[in-house]
């Protein structure tokens, strides 16, 4: 079984679409709310795609924002201009 | 020049490669060895220096930009909270000792870190290296400030806030996080780095931001709240940072192996044992709790620790030494911690007090195998003592472990009834340890360890302000009935008691601000 990566955003307004886009593009994907904060596990990887949270709101989103809402993660971190992603390798 | 007439921007990758590493170059005019003196006596090989990658790839311009965004989002919560009164929406006064906590043992190292990483992000030989050691000197820098900011509003009111620095400096307690940092700072910059970005950023500094800053969320303090989480937003940055480093000194040559598992060796249980204050805060410092350091423990290092190590084993990295003995006393570690605390609050620049019944069930049902065991009836007999009036006061001044300050109160990892203390001679004398993990620190450096400024030792020495405890604890800075002693009788339990008294009042006065010192 891989092993689980993590991410930890804020439970905030501006993270709230970056929480809906990765519930829909890593359907394995738990969501754990604790106070002022949203844990998301994973099997392996996660990833957070610039499309899918630039629909969400409205305007263009740099992947580099998620640096605003971000409290911690576990994982190697990828990151280009397109996605966010985090791996076990 | 693009069709359209406008420059074309620049991908990501191409934008940091350009912004960072295209702005180094080799020094002619000086050998590169006279301009990076520090970075080769620790036997660190680097065959190519390119080979380190910052995955966030943030370059200076995207810095500035996202950081002044964080400072104006917490800048717009501070001022609110203070116009506001937002202390009168804490959940119960003795929440604000976690705080005083925090800011005399963690605020201090937020610029001590400032200061190293500006020294290696001089002194390492790579660009991209040196470059996220700058940054990360101003992200320390500005931690170490939004927290003073932060918490000056509540010296208005409370105790212990009003002389962190010069109480971290001194106090025995804190003489604990000062030394840890002492020993960071003093090491040559690839163990600093892989001491503090990676040993305690990366695989225990978790423990301390997350479950604390929901504490504070928990808790009423929408202040803490706000500079952890915009604090803790840097963090994941210096986390990466530490994993990238560990990777890139395994990649770089074999001969770093050994080292670098030696520096994990011995920082994970350094950053350990400085945790067992994060332990005592959160089982029993926040009136509103979130989850066990039990709980934590397990989610943030066994959990999380594991999946890690399992990526690192394969460069050769194994799991640190003394994990186990880390895991054996997680039933442990907070209780013991307090109890120390409890015993020593004349001392202290904060409160402790009796822990109730309601708190002492949840502290069963997380801690089954060991609370009612071996902690709940020592915290009823200093209740039945102190309502006898005869409070107990620890009055003997503890022997201190040579390498982590902590008195020695930790059990053996298999017997919960027995201290646990190490021996080590060195030069014809003996030095005493916690553990078998501060004596193999110990046994590894002895010549840096016999050097330790150990608070009890300078006390008897006369070194600290003079013989009597009340003259120490001037020398500390200390408002003597004021910042120590228990919660239960303090200024700030009346303090608390009338604003709590005035909610249902129609016209309140509360008590005056305190008087700059």
């Amino acid at each position: 079984m891989a092993r689980n990566v993590s991410i930890v955003l804020q439970d905030t307004a501006d993270a709230l679409p970056i929480i809906e886009a990765i519930k829909s593009d890593n359907p394995d994907a738990e969501v754990q709310n604790m106070p002022s904060l949203v844990r998301i596990e994973a099997p392996g990887k996660l990833v957070i795609k610039r499309d899918s949270v630039s629909e969400r709101i409205g305007r263009d989103w740099d992947v580099q924002e998620i640096q605003l809402s971000m409290v911690t993660l576990s994982g190697n971190i990828d990151e280009d201009d397109d996605q966010f992603v985090i791996s076990w390798q | 020049m693009a069709a359209n007439g406008k420059a074309k921007r620049l991908g990501m990758k191409q934008r940091y490669q350009m912004l960072t590493r295209h702005l180094d170059w080799e020094t002619s005019y000086q050998p590169m060895d006279k301009v990076f003196p520090y970075d080769k006596f620790e036997g660190i090989k680097i065959k190519d220096w390119d080979g380190w990658e910052d995955p966030f790839r943030l370059t200076m311009d995207t810095y500035w930009k996202f950081q002044a965004e964080k400072e104006r989002k917490l800048y717009a919560v501070i001022d609110s909270f203070a116009q506001n009164n937002g202390q009168l929406g804490l959940t119960d006064a003795r929440y604000m000792n976690a705080a005083k906590l925090f800011l005399q043992g963690v605020t201090p190292l937020e610029y001590a870190a400032h200061r190293h990483f500006a020294h290696i992000g001089r002194h390492l030989r790579g660009g991209g290296a040196r470059v996220a050691a700058q940054m990360q000197s101003i992200d320390e820098l500005r931690h170490a400030q939004t927290q003073v900011h932060t918490l000056s509003h509540y010296n208005r009111y409370f105790d212990g806030f009003h002389d962190f620095h010069h109480m971290h400096d001194r106090v025995w307690y804190l003489s604990v996080p000062k030394s840890f940092f002492d020993d960071a700072v003093t090491a040559g910059p690839f163990e600093f780095i892989t001491s503090i970005s990676f040993s305690f950023e990366y695989v225990l500094t978790n423990l301390l931001f997350v479950p604390f800053m929901s504490g504070a969320a928990y808790n009423g303090d929408l202040a803490t709240v706000t500079f952890g989480f915009s604090a803790q937003s840097d963090e994941s940055r210096h986390m990466t940072l530490g994993l990238e480093v560990v990777k890139f000194l395994l990649e770089q040559h074999e001969d770093n192996v050994p080292i670098v598992q030696g520096w994990l060796d011995k920082w994970f249980w350094r950053g350990y044992r400085l945790l067992g204050l994060v332990a005592m805060l959160q089982d029993y410092m926040l009136p509103k709790k979130v989850m066990s350091w039990k709980e934590a423990w397990e989610v943030y290092y066994e959990e999380q620790g594991s999946a890690l190590f399992e990526d690192l084993s394969r460069y050769g990295l194994r799991p640190p030494l003394h994990q186990e003995d880390a895991i054996k006393e997680k039933d442990r570690i907070s209780h013991e911690v307090w109890g120390t605390f409890y015993n020593y609050t004349h001392a202290a620049a904060f409160h402790t007090w009796d822990v109730d019944d309601e708190h002492l069930d949840w502290l069963s049902e997380k801690y089954p195998d060991t609370f009612d065991k071996y902690y709940r009836p020592r915290y009823m007999m200093w209740r039945e003592m102190a309502e006898q009036g005869k409070r107990f006061y620890n009055n003997a001044l503890p022997q201190l472990c040579n390498v982590c300050q902590i008195p020695m109160v930790f059990t053996e990892p298999d017997d919960p009834g027995v201290i646990c203390f190490r021996r080590s001679e060195y030069n014809g004398d003996t030095y005493h340890t916690c553990s078998a993990g501060c004596k193999h620190i110990f046994d590894n450096e002895p010549e840096k360890y016999v050097q330790s400024w150990l608070p009890v030792h300078q006390i008897y020495q006369g070194n600290c302000g003079g013989a009597s405890v009340e003259d120490v604890l001037k020398w500390y800075h200390m408002n003597l009935g004021a910042d120590n002693m228990d919660y239960h009788g303090s200024p700030e339990e009346k303090m608390w008691s009338e604003w709590m008294a005035g909610r249902h009042a129609e016209q309140v006065e509360y008590p005056p601000v305190k008087a700059a010192e």
